[in-house]
């Protein structure tokens, strides 16, 4: 297959799959149960983005970075901030007067602020946190994250972050399209970042920083860089979450929502950008759609299936994310990224996926032994 | 002298806290010092042993109830190191850290299933749960109780650790995996052991905390879990001393920045503190310094 | 003197708390020669190296290359009490750069246990080491603004691979090479960053003496062909001696001898501290 016919099929592929996002839209009632799929689009699409700004820290350069959820605060807070109408503020801040705010910037603008504000703080952040290794790194930025959360719910300045109360009357999307191509947009920077010279700069540091130092490559600079660079996409993908949410609080952005996406990145593989993709999609409709069955009695004739009722969705959720953890540590695509070769490759393999898997069983079997 | 009497009940809570975050945290250092691996899991441990407390008052008598905690935690420490974390021992260290996650989403998802994410009351104790005054303060048997309990545990273990065979095996894998395991060591024993000790500290630390708190929820256990590990670099992760020691400071300051009407920012600070402590000295108070060879 | 002088380590010292691991070394390194640094194991040679590619911060002297201090410390802080070595007054400036400074001055290295970037492609390996001198920014770079430059890049990485006859493996996984491919890979690598002075850790470490006579005459033409100067760092006897013009003893931290092979060979300081001293 030749690039420009790659090109073609991967641009075809795309604007079929905004056609049929667009005609499902126009065609499935809101009431249906297939409304799941359009929640599953819009939040899958910016967990995605947020993921595979983590990756392009964790994954490919090397940093064990846990400020993803902070960096989210920031942008989801920076945008709700500029675009609640002027109107509105009274009510959104009634134990704030109003807020200090009086003016509203137009969606876009926003969010690309939202990213700038996130951006900024990732550099001066990074000034400190990005001198320790691994493990330290890990906890000073998940400390960065949780100092930012107080912050932002602290009193003193609730006339610009209404304290620990909600941000609502934002403005929001109207259609699936919205988000996904937003998170499009910004994941396709992000792989160009990647494939770039610096990208290559970025993996050299992942392999080994002795070596790549010794290469000419400023340790410090290009680990500063994709820190800001992978916070600045977290912030528009904050951003986006708020507008998918329709409310922001600032409690929500916990580090168990970076555990999330350090789930995500590792089930889909460390250092592969459409295994994040991937796994984002399968967390969030497995999540929120495909076992929410299970949180509410179910009747099989008269059976009634036992054990069913709130809650269990997500116990069965965690049961399958360890058995994704035990069974397949490398994640879903290794390092590999999506190929149309790949593709079809699988596709002709399928027939002899049962043969295979036995054979692996066999295999691990003999080794457990 | 003022600013102790006026604090004296701050101090004091603190100190309490202080030794049950340590209690946790030596589980923390321990796990790290062998595994290299942030037990995420560890602090859903802690609130699983408080949630066990609960329920466990409920079908048997008090003093049946308590060691039934205590070995249902260290049981549970076990079955969990074996099952989630030993198949990984040959896979990357980032994968065992996200099968601690995954046990932690796991362990709290459960609680919520089983409590429906209600707050449970936790009961209470008699005696260590009566109100004593110290110094002119007013407080819980408890907190006086803690402190004195913690240190006598951390020496109990540090015999362990520097007496025994098994703690002499344990320094060793600390030291250099790969060579403990040539030298004929048991590595899974030595693990094991290692998590039923960190499981029984944390359930002794649940029951201390949780008489102090009263509320158990399938989340209580994140914050005092991340703040035992934050003690746990703070004092050089992977010493016990150390752990211990930044575990106390924390608890204080803590109390004392909640003292100061500051409560937004207690858990920001404790944070801060340690952002700065790394940064000054990269390896924590007592951690040993890491030169890379070229 | 007509020679033009490319590296001058002085009165360079190296202290790890109380132990001297380096002491008062000196040395020079002129245009298009091939200097070597012997010494038994421990003798302090790599952290020579590593204070001259800036790993290390000596602790007191001075590094100079072509004609430019880019290395100067003096014993301070705690060191002041502790410091063993001499010449303790003689420098005054603090000058440490991190090793990337320096390889942008001009000085590249290989390591003493390879360390290529194993999972990256051998092309990619090259390439990256092009990246020091690019005129680009993230900007430039993302959105491909930088073609002409990116495309020189690819260009003069093939190009060397090509005339280190890596070509043909250019698409492999770097940690999949045959060990002598992978010494091999990692003086490309060096020789990418445009170097003018390259120091060689250990280059024939592992090799068979077929191989390393090979190596022998590989150093040579790199070294014209390059136009380069060249240090190295050798346990193999037969290489240094065959190659080097002029050589350095250290023993203990401390330099004990200097001159051509022959000198060397015959120097009873050498022998002593290579063979011992019958009693």
């Amino acid at each position: 297959m030749t690039k420009q016919k790659k090109w073609l099929l991967s641009c075809i592929a795309i604007a079929a799959f905004l056609g049929v996002v667009f005609l499902l839209e126009q065609t499935i009632p809101k009431s249906s149960n297939w409304s799941m799929l359009f929640t599953v689009l819009e939040k899958g699409s910016i967990y995605a983005l947020v993921a595979v700004s983590m990756n392009l820290v964790n994954g490919f350069t090397g940093l064990f970075s846990l400020g993803q959820a902070g960096f989210m605060l920031i942008g989801a807070y920076t945008y709700a901030i500029f675009t609640i109408p002027p109107d509105q503020r009274a009510s959104v801040y009634q134990y704030f007067d109003g807020g200090i705010i009086t003016f509203m910037l137009p969606a876009i603008p926003s969010i690309i602020l939202a990213g700038i504000v996130a951006g900024f703080f990732a550099f001066l952040i990074g000034l400190p946190v990005l001198r320790l290794k691994s493990d330290y790194l890990a906890i000073a930025s998940l400390g960065f994250a949780e100092i930012l959360r107080a912050i932002f719910q602290w009193d003193k300045l609730g006339p610009i972050t209404n304290g620990s109360n909600l941000l609502r009357k934002f403005t929001t999307y109207h259609t699936s399209l919205y988000p996904i191509i937003a998170a499009g947009i910004c994941i396709a920077i992000i792989v160009l970042v990647i494939n770039s010279s610096y990208g290559r700069a970025f993996k050299a540091i992942r392999e080994d920083e002795i070596a790549a130092e010794a290469m000419g490559i400023n340790l410090f600079k290009h680990k500063e860089m994709s820190f800001v660079i992978s916070s600045f996409f977290a912030g528009i993908g904050g951003a986006l979450l708020a507008m998918f949410q329709t409310t922001i609080q600032a409690s929500v952005f916990r580090a168990a929502l970076t555990y999330e996406f350090l789930l995500i990145v590792v089930i889909g593989g460390m250092g592969s950008v459409t295994g994040s993709i991937i796994a984002s999609y399968l967390f969030i409709a497995c999540r929120e759609w495909w076992l929410r069955f299970l949180d509410s009695e179910q009747y099989i004739g008269d059976f009634k299936v036992p054990l069913l009722r709130a809650g269990f969705r997500n116990v069965v959720f965690s049961v399958v994310i360890m058995i994704i953890v035990l069974f397949f540590s490398r994640g879903i695509m290794g390092t590999n990224e999506f190929s149309w070769q790949g593709l079809g490759g699988l596709i002709r393999k399928i027939p002899t996926i049962p043969a295979r898997l036995s054979r692996k069983f066999k295999k691990e079997a003999q080794v457990n032994e | 002298m003022d600013f102790f009497r006026d604090n004296l009940p701050y101090i004091l809570a603190g100190i309490s806290v202080g030794g049950q975050y340590a209690l946790i945290a030596i589980g923390y250092t321990m796990v790290y010092g062998i595994l290299r691996l942030i037990n995420f899991a560890h602090g859903d441990m802690f609130m699983i042993a408080g949630l066990m407390g609960v329920y466990a008052v409920t079908w048997m008598p008090l003093y049946l109830a308590i060691p039934f905690v205590i070995i249902f935690t260290v049981v549970l420490g076990f079955l969990i190191e074996r099952a989630a974390y030993r198949p990984l021992r040959n896979a990357p260290r980032m994968s065992v850290m996200i099968s601690a996650i995954g046990v932690s989403y796991l362990l709290q998802n459960l609680a919520l299933y089983v409590t429906g994410g209600l707050t449970k009351t936790y009961p209470t104790i008699p005696w260590i749960s009566n109100t004593v005054t110290v110094f002119g303060a007013t407080t819980k048997v408890v907190t006086i109780v803690t402190p004195i309990l913690t240190i006598a545990l951390v020496v109990l273990l540090m015999i362990l650790i520097h007496k025994t065979k098994i703690g002499m095996a344990m320094r060793a894998v600390s030291r250099d995996f790969e060579t403990s395991r040539l030298m004929g060591i048991q590595i899974d024993s030595v693990i094991s052991m290692t998590f039923i000790i960190g499981s029984f500290l944390a359930a002794v630390g649940s029951i201390l905390y949780f008489s102090n708190y009263t509320g158990v929820m399938p989340t209580a256990g994140a914050m005092p879990g991340l703040k035992a590990f934050v003690a746990a670099v703070f004092g050089g992760i992977g010493s016990i001393p150390g752990a211990v020691i930044g575990a106390f400071i924390i608890g204080i300051c803590e109390n004392i920045i909640k003292g100061m009407g500051l409560t937004t920012f207690s858990d920001a600070f404790t944070f801060a503190f340690l952002i700065i402590i790394l940064i000054v000295r990269p390896s924590g108070l007592f951690g040993e310094k890491n030169i890379d060879k070229v | 003197m007509s020679k033009e002088n490319v590296l001058r380590v002085s009165d360079v010292t190296m202290q790890f708390g109380g132990v001297v691991a380096v002491n008062n070394f000196s040395m020079e390194v002129n245009k298009g020669e091939i200097i070597g640094l012997i010494g038994p194991n421990g003798a302090g040679k790599t952290t020579a190296f590593n204070c001259i590619t800036g790993v290390y911060a000596p602790t007191n002297g001075r590094i100079d290359f072509m004609g430019e201090t880019i290395v100067e410390n003096h014993p301070s802080g705690k060191m002041k009490n502790l410091y063993k070595g001499e010449n303790a007054g003689k420098y005054t400036k603090a000058i440490a750069p991190t090793p990337d400074k320096i390889t942008k001055k001009g000085i590249a290295r290989t390591f003493q246990n390879i360390r290529l970037f194993s999972s990256l492609s051998v092309f990619e390996n090259v390439l990256i080491a092009k990246h020091l001198h690019a005129k680009q920014n993230i900007f430039t770079a993302t959105f491909r603004l930088n073609r002409r430059e990116e495309q020189r890049m690819r260009e003069e990485s093939m190009a060397l691979l090509k005339e280190q006859g890596l070509d043909k493996f250019k698409d492999d996984v770097a940690g999949s090479l045959p060990y002598g491919l992978q010494r091999r890979l990692e003086i490309a690598r060096a020789l990418a960053t445009d170097p003018k002075l390259l120091l060689l850790d250990e280059p024939a470490a592992g090799m068979n003496p077929q191989e390393s006579d090979e190596l022998m005459e590989f150093i040579r033409q790199i070294r014209d062909e390059y136009d380069l100067s060249i240090f190295l760092i050798e346990h193999h006897m037969q290489l240094v001696m065959g190659v080097c013009e002029h050589i350095y003893v250290l023993d203990y931290g401390i330099k004990i001898a200097e001159g051509n092979p022959e000198e060397i060979q015959n120097n009873p300081k050498v022998i002593e501290a290579y063979l011992g001293v019958d009693e």
